[in-house]
């Protein structure tokens, strides 16, 4: 924030450690960078519950890094089979398991972060549509959440390949086959994407190179970005308020308070609770009951035995559930390329929220009824979607036959989108209550 | 926002109770864990039995301490088919012959019991019930069939156990073998939760500290 503001440099008080100080400072922003993002970037005193999770988010980024590095060091991308008949990149997974020194821990941290980043990035996400924190003027920070997202749903998904499990080979079978649905350039597309005709060694070791250094390279930076953003508008609040709006006569926010040491602190009880559950799940629930880790993915790769059913992991059930609801060709194209459109569309459409939001107020707080019953029926469809998409498309609702999956997915699908396509019409003649000039606090 | 949290909430329970209805019948496995003289007895009956024809090269002999047994023990009765206690517990027969003998490769069993777990019940219950569900079938090559495993490739190679003892104390052996499969496919379970304790007891001081910390600096914003 406040890139017109000069800082003053860093002046010793004449002992070693003040002297580096200010021979650093010198010659590199560290005070006004300390400055401008912690102890003088002014965030608004009334964050609740839903606030916890950009922090927490970061914290998941640095754990999967970290973690990642290690799993590095011992696991190899090769498809060729050992000695023992078991292919050497799912022998190298066991082999963290159970040679490496706590390498049970480094993968279960792993495994577990995956989904624990999408749980975390998803509650973010909607408290972003709760409080309308994606409304001008912060529509490039939502931007890049939405880039965030889908690196992570890439960098989710090549990971999963790399254990060379059941789940690992034919999840990424279906999905790149989804490539060939495009038309005139699918199948060439599909093959360049793989490196081979099938899933086979060439694809892991791609998927390995593009997860551990292409993609979190793209994800670091746009997170760099992501907060640069932030940091220079500032964040939104539960009110949906501006705060810089009203400021002393230093030129702070009344209603502001500076991130380091408020946030910091606040900050670190919620990683607190957090990493009880986070741990709790590495400890004593490592396979999140065959949701973080699929059962058949502790089989190793058979391209000669396709499971019975396959489904991906729980984090991408939403979308594959809208993939699966398009059974219609429509333009004399497959149905399959509409599903592709479908998922795609799925993520693509959140990036248009700014725009489709007409509402005169941001938060949910003083928003109309017509927001609150559509975002529950939103809520809800977005989680039986997700229901849906671990489960076979023969899956009938309490095993009645006039529940059938596919037809309630896509009844679902169809309010998905409409929910956002219809905005611009509904959010505008929602009766909503008035701002507050200030914040609500306490 | 009251209603939106009770449905919520509502929606996170409501698969558990759809889950519910499904699947088909499995037996529970007994619970092995812990108990060293089960699970050594579990190990004969695989190095015995199994080993021959599948592997579990995941885990090396000199694991086996974990569970009470002494290097030379494991040496003098238990590693027909390796030299030396540092190598993995490897098959026997070539994975190649293998096929060419049963028409599939034998699968590697380092894992079994945690990637056969299902709806139904663990991996355990199904290995358990599998070993336990053999029938005469004139129709298979090998003279057998299964009622989990329809139409399996393997024999039901534990007969003369069965037939030398009663339903009861077989049941008890499958389920010391099947306690060492579950050992093996995660040597390491039990120490992970004693260790998620340490974890939580040190979690638990952090945000005691952390939380009034936070009251202390908080106490001035008005």
């Amino acid at each position: 924030m406040m890139a017109n503001v000069v800082y003053e440099k860093y002046k010793s008080d004449g002992s070693f450690l003040g002297n580096l100080l200010e021979w650093v400072d010198a010659r590199f922003p560290a005070t006004s960078l300390w400055r401008a993002h912690l102890s003088e970037y002014y965030a608004p005193k009334n964050f609740n519950f839903w606030y916890y999770f950009g922090s927490l988010a970061l914290l998941v980024l640095v754990i999967q890094i970290v973690t990642g590095i290690f799993l590095a060091m011992n696991y190899k991308p090769d498809a060729s089979l050992n000695a023992y008949g078991v292919p050497v990149a799912f022998a190298s997974v066991s082999y963290i398991m159970n040679d490496v020194s706590f390498g049970w821990l480094i993968r279960y941290m792993h495994s577990t972060g995956a989904s624990a980043f999408f749980i975390v990035v998803y509650m973010h996400m909607f408290r972003g549509m709760l409080y309308g924190s994606y409304r001008k003027p912060r529509e490039l920070i939502w931007i890049f959440g939405i880039m965030i997202f889908l690196c992570l749903m890439a960098e989710a998904f090549m990971g999963y390949l790399l254990p060379w499990g059941q789940m690992s080979y034919w999840g990424a079978q279906v999905i790149v086959n989804l490539f060939s649905a495009i038309p005139l350039i699918g199948d060439p597309l599909s093959v360049w994407v793989r490196g081979d005709f099938v899933i086979g060694d060439s694809t892991l070791n791609r998927f390995f190179a593009l997860h551990i250094v292409a993609v979190p390279m793209v994800l670091i930076g746009l997170v760099v970005a992501h907060l640069l953003a932030l940091h220079e508008i500032g964040s939104n609040n539960p009110d949906g308020v501006e705060i810089k709006k009203l400021k002393d006569g230093k030129g702070v926010p009344l209603d502001g308070i500076p991130f380091h040491p408020y946030y910091t602190v606040k900050d670190i009880v919620g990683v607190a609770v957090f990493l009880m559950i986070f741990f709790g799940v590495v400890c004593f629930a490592p396979e999140g009951g065959g949701f973080f880790l699929e059962y058949n993915n502790f089989f190793q790769a058979d391209s000669m035995k396709t499971p019975p059913h396959i489904a991906p992991v729980w984090y991408f059930t939403p979308f594959y559930s809208m993939l699966r609801a398009m059974v219609w060709d429509f333009f004399w194209l497959d149905a399959k390329f509409w599903g592709v459109v479908a998922m795609g569309g799925g993520v693509v459409i959140l990036g248009l929220l700014p725009w489709l939001d007409r509402a005169p107020v941001k938060s949910i707080r003083y928003r109309g009824s017509i927001f609150k019953t559509l975002l529950v029926i939103f809520v809800i469809s977005f989680l039986i979607l997700g229901f849906l998409g671990t489960k076979g498309p023969e899956y009938t609702f309490f095993g009645v036959s006039w529940l059938p999956g596919t037809v309630i997915a896509q009844i679902f699908t169809v309010y998905y989108f409409l929910f956002f396509l219809t905005m611009p019409w509904w959010s505008r003649i929602d009766a909503c209550k008035p701002e507050p000039e200030r914040l609500t606090w306490k | 926002m009251r209603t939106l949290k009770f449905l919520l909430a509502a929606l996170i329970l409501a698969p558990s109770v759809v889950l519910a209805a499904e699947g088909a019948h499995l037996d529970r496995a007994p619970d092995r864990s812990g108990n060293n003289a089960a699970l050594q007895n579990g190990a004969k009956l695989f190095v015995n039995y199994c080993l021959s024809c599948h592997g579990a090269s995941a885990i090396r002999y000199n694991r086996l301490t974990e569970i009470g047994l002494k290097p030379e023990q494991i040496e003098q009765n238990l590693m027909f088919a390796a030299e030396k206690i540092g190598d993995p517990m490897a098959v026997a027969i070539h994975p190649a012959e293998a096929k060419k003998w049963f028409g599939v490769t034998p699968p590697d069993l380092s894992l079994v019991t945690r990637a056969r777990a299902s709806e139904s019940g663990s991996g355990a219950d199904w290995v358990y019930t599998y070993l336990r569900s053999f029938y005469r079938d004139a129709e298979r090559q090998t003279g057998w069939n299964n009622h989990v495993f329809a139409n399996v490739g393997m024999p039901h190679i534990l007969f003369n156990l069965q037939e030398s003892l009663s339903a009861a104390e077989y049941d008890e052996q499958v389920g010391d073998l099947v306690g060492f499969l579950t050992w093996l496919a995660e040597p390491e379970a039990e120490f992970r939760k004693r260790l998620g304790v340490g974890i939580f007891l040190f979690l638990i001081a952090l945000f005691v500290v952390s939380y009034a910390l936070k009251k202390e600096y908080w106490k001035d914003v008005h």
